[in-house]
Order: structure tokens, then C-alpha cells, then sequence
């Protein structure tokens, strides 16, 4: 297996602590001036996202981890796995409720999501900036209100849920940003 | 790899920094002058290196009519030379130029860097840094300092009562509850626990502290300081804002002392499987030849850093015009 030794730590370093890919967000040399130098690493645990911070004695090494980010399209859901394919090999993968966490609710089939496969398999995905998604519950809005300056919770086709405008219905399809949860616009057409 | 930055031939640091660095320079110069310290240059090129452990030395090649073809290794630190006029009996001396740590880069280190260093001949451990604590004040003007001795540091900042001679156990425990996670130590390397217990927990709080004094280092950390009756080291160094800015001894004097603290950094290095280090045959032959140094102490200050803390720069590459990475 692929090892680093400290010297070649950088941001974006992927690497295995106690058997877990982590990747690396932060890299701080400590050497005091008549003393042994260490690392200060601040790492992000891949599997469960958490950031931690480990001091390295200076020449140590870790484990490499085969973790790559690739761009692959979300197909369908079977009910206990996410399946996605990559749109120039066909290679399908499935990822698992715990890789893809809370963005099931930003998953729309035929788009192009990011995800980072450890392994070759699945174990974090990121859905695209905007999705597009049909409202299939929200209360009907006051007449002739077309200002949006109200809100109102609406239910979408995947089961989130988000702020919208009054004059929004049922049937409607919109755009949300999937990294605030927040209502863009009214899609077109 | 990651790619190489974009190539930028920009100088790093501004004018108004640079003017601030020259300043501080003249103010330096000034301050010695004022003392009747000489400025002297010491070479660039090296016969022999620092074996400290933790010191990397860069090397060059020199071709020398006649002689020939020799290794020359560039100064970690003027110590030697400036040793050796101290014993040739020229007085009190400074240098003040750049010296070369190999692999040192971080928002604190640059693999060249500007190094003041002084020696005044009489002065004791407190006479030093009575005269260090006057400096910075002529450089960063009136600020709040204390001096600790360090094992009243480790009470004071980390909980911890007998430093010197606390086991390995006391710093684990210590940086452990405060969650600092280690790889790569030794169990029972006191000295390396007691290290990190500086680092990680002690020195992130004297950032907010002034000017501190840390003097009276373990025995391990001795580098060239002279050993008081009670055996640590009679070696002080100054944090200011929590940062690393100089380090000073009560000098080792005798030669014999010096052998034997050369072979056993080499002999560590040995262990270690890194290189050792050519040890300085004519600093040894000084020392034998002058009945050991003369008493003194001396202090080596990092230039860049008193630049940083004078500018409140956050990163040492702001006070430079040409950082390594654009060298």
C-alpha cells in the first residue's frame, strides 16, 4: 500500500487513521527552534465528517486512501440503495443511506452528482448547486399575491421541504439551492 | 504533487513593510553601536556544520584552486565563528545576516532567514536578557513582560508541578485531557512529551501575554548553555505573542564540554539514521588554545519574526520580498 510521510502532507491529502479515509483541510508545521519537529494536521473523517485535529511526529507516515471524486448520474432508488452510473463508462455503483446521508432529499434521477467512491464504492454524494423539483403539498396562497413577499412550507416530490413563495401550488415545479435548502425560482416551461 | 503557484514575479512583502524591516535594521545597528558591540561578517561557507539534532545544514560544493574540491555547509547560526573571535579575544560581537535550516517552511519558517546574534562577554543569564528585554523594547517600544522561570511556566500554564523531573505519564495525561491527539511518540519519551505540552497547550496562551521570559530549560534542551548548580540549563528564550522570537545562554565554556555534547547529537543522529555532522575543529582548537570561552552570554533573535510582531504580519513570507517560493 501507497504510504506519505509528513513531508509530503498538503490540503487535499487523503489518508487512513485507525482504518477511516480522512482527508486533510489544514497542515501546520510546529518546529521549535532547538526541538523536534511535528505536524499539526486538522483532518476531515470522510465516513462520518467530522473534523479533528492530530499532531504528527515529523518523518511519520500513513497509509494512503484510494479515495477519488468522481461525477456519476443518479439513476434510481431501490428502496435500501442510491444507484448511480458513470455516464461514459456504464459502470454502476450503489451507494448506501449512510454515503448519502441527508442530500436523499436533493437526489433527482438523471442528474449529474458528484461522488466520492473509497474502495470503488460509494461513501459520500453530493448533489448538484440547483435541483429542480415538483411541489406535491402546500396550502393555496392568497389571491392576487404575486410579489412573494410571504412564504409558506411546500412539500417536494422527495419529501423535502422548504420555504416558498404564496403564489406558489401544487404541480408547480421550482428550483431550490441544495446547499441552503432555500427556494430560487419558479421553474420555467 | 500539486501543481506549481502560478509563476508571480511580484515582491511579497509591500514598501511600507520593507521600509518598517530597513528601519528596524538601522535600529538594531544603532542599539549595538550605542554598546560598543562589534559588527563582524562570519563565512557563508563552512568547513564545518551545527550537529545539533534537530538542525538541518544545506551543503554546497567549492571548487578551490590547488586545494580542490571541498563541501562547504551553510551556517544554521554564526555561533562558531563569533565563538572563536570571542576567544581570540575581540570583545563583545554581533552578526547579522542570513542563516539556513533545510526543510523549515511554515507561516513561522523560511529555509533562509535573517538572524541577529550577539555575545557580550561578563554578562550573566539575567544580564542577558535584561539587555534582550532593552532591545525589544527599542524595536517594539513598551509592552508588558514577565520572566518564568520554566518549570513555573508549566505550573502556571498547564498544571504542572515539577517539570524538570515530572515522568513522561504528567505530559500525556496533560495533553490528553486538554484532547490533543499524538502519533508517532514514544511512550516514554519525557522530553518529547514535555515539548509538546509546550506547544500545544502552553505557547497558544501566551499569545495573549506580552513579552515572556522563559529561562532555566531541562538539561535535554541545553543546546551550548552552561548547567546551573541545580542542573538545568541556564538558557532562556523569549516568546512574544505567543511566538518563538529569540533564544539565549549563559555560555558553555569549556572545550571539554563541547566534545562531548558534538558526539552525542551525532551519536543521536547516528540512532536516528540521519546524517552526522562535520564537528568545528577550529571553534575546538579556540577553545583549547583560550583555556575555554571567556564568560558570557549571547542571544540569537530571529530578525523576520521582530519584523512580524513590529507589523503584526501573520505570516513570516509578508515581511519578506522574496519568500523561497518566489526566490
Amino acid at each position: 500500500m501507497a504510504t506519505y510521510s509528513t513531508n509530503e502532507f498538503r490540503n487535499g491529502l487523503k489518508f487512513l487513521l485507525d482504518g477511516q479515509p480522512c482527508v486533510i483541510i489544514n497542515n501546520e508545521i510546529v518546529q521549535p527552534g532547538k526541538g523536534q519537529a511535528f505536524n499539526r494536521v486538522k483532518y476531515r473523517n470522510l465516513i462520518t465528517g467530522r473534523v479533528l485535529e492530530k499532531t504528527f511526529k515529523s518523518g511519520e507516515k500513513v497509509d494512503a486512501a484510494d479515495v477519488v471524486d468522481t461525477e456519476l448520474q443518479y439513476l434510481y432508488n431501490d428502496g435500501e440503495f442510491w444507484h448511480f452510473m458513470d455516464p461514459e463508462t456504464f459502470d454502476q455503483y450503489q451507494a448506501s443511506a449512510a454515503a448519502v446521508g441527508d442530500n436523499a432529499k436533493w437526489l433527482v434521477e438523471q442528474d449529474i452528482c458528484s461522488v466520492t467512491l473509497w474502495n470503488g464504492e460509494p461513501i459520500a454524494v453530493t448533489p448538484p448547486k440547483q435541483v429542480t423539483l415538483e411541489v406535491v403539498e402546500t396550502d393555496p396562497g392568497l389571491k392576487g399575491d404575486t410579489a412573494g413577499t410571504g412564504g409558506k412550507p411546500a412539500t417536494l416530490s422527495t419529501g423535502a421541504v422548504v420555504q416558498v413563495p404564496l403564489f406558489v401550488q401544487i404541480g408547480d415545479k421550482v428550483v431550490v439551492n441544495t446547499q441552503t435548502g432555500e427556494y430560487v425560482s419558479r421553474a420555467k416551461g | 504533487m500539486s501543481p506549481a503557484p502560478k509563476a508571480d514575479w511580484r515582491p511579497r512583502a509591500s514598501r511600507d513593510i520593507l521600509y518598517k524591516r530597513a528601519q528596524i535594521l538601522t535600529n538594531l545597528r544603532a542599539f549595538f553601536h550605542a554598546r560598543g558591540v562589534l559588527e563582524v561578517e562570519t563565512p557563508l561557507l563552512s568547513a564545518a556544520a551545527a550537529p545539533d539534532v534537530h538542525l538541518r545544514s544545506l551543503s554546497t560544493i567549492v571548487r578551490r584552486p590547488v586545494v580542490g574540491t571541498e563541501t562547504r555547509w551553510l551556517p544554521t547560526s554564526p555561533e562558531y565563528p563569533l565563538k572563536r573571535l570571542l576567544c581570540a579575544g575581540y570583545g563583545d560581537v554581533y552578526a547579522l545576516g542570513k542563516v539556513f535550516r533545510d526543510g523549515d517552511e511554515s507561516r513561522r519558517h523560511q529555509p533562509e532567514f535573517t538572524l541577529l546574534e550577539w555575545y557580550r562577554l561578563g554578562f550573566d543569564l539575567h544580564a542577558i536578557m535584561d539587555e534582550t528585554e532593552a532591545l525589544l523594547a527599542a524595536v517594539l517600544g513598551p509592552q508588558p513582560v514577565s520572566r518564568l522561570r520554566y518549570d513555573t511556566l508549566f505550573a502556571r500554564f498547564a498544571g504542572i508541578e515539577s517539570a524538570y523531573t515530572a515522568p513522561a505519564t504528567v505530559f500525556r495525561e496533560a495533553l490528553a485531557s486538554a484532547g490533543k491527539a499524538v502519533a508517532g511518540v514514544d511512550p516514554d519519551d519525557r522530553a518529547l512529551w514535555r515539548q509538546l505540552v509546550l506547544t500545544e497547550i502552553i505557547e497558544p496562551k501566551l499569545a495573549a501575554q506580552g513579552c515572556v521570559f522563559v529561562w532555566g530549560w531541562p538539561e535535554e534542551e541545553a543546546a551550548l548553555a552552561a548547567l546551573s548548580p541545580e542542573g538545568y540549563a541556564l538558557r532562556f528564550e523569549v516568546y512574544v505573542n505567543g511566538m518563538e522570537l529569540a533564544n539565549g545562554y549563559e555560555e558553555l565554556r569549556e572545550a571539554e564540554g563541547y566534545v562531548e555534547r558534538f558526539a552525542r547529537w551525532n551519536a543521536e543522529r547516528r540512532r536516528l539514521g540521519q546524517p552526522e555532522m562535520p564537528v568545528d575543529a577550529w571553534l575546538l582548537a579556540a577553545l583549547r588554545d583560550s583555556g575555554g570561552l571567556p564568560a558570557c552570554s549571547g542571544v540569537a533573535l530571529g530578525v523576520d519574526r521582530l519584523v512580524m510582531v513590529a507589523t503584526g504580519a501573520e505570516s513570516i513570507d509578508e515581511v519578506i520580498a522574496f519568500p523561497v517560493e518566489r526566490a
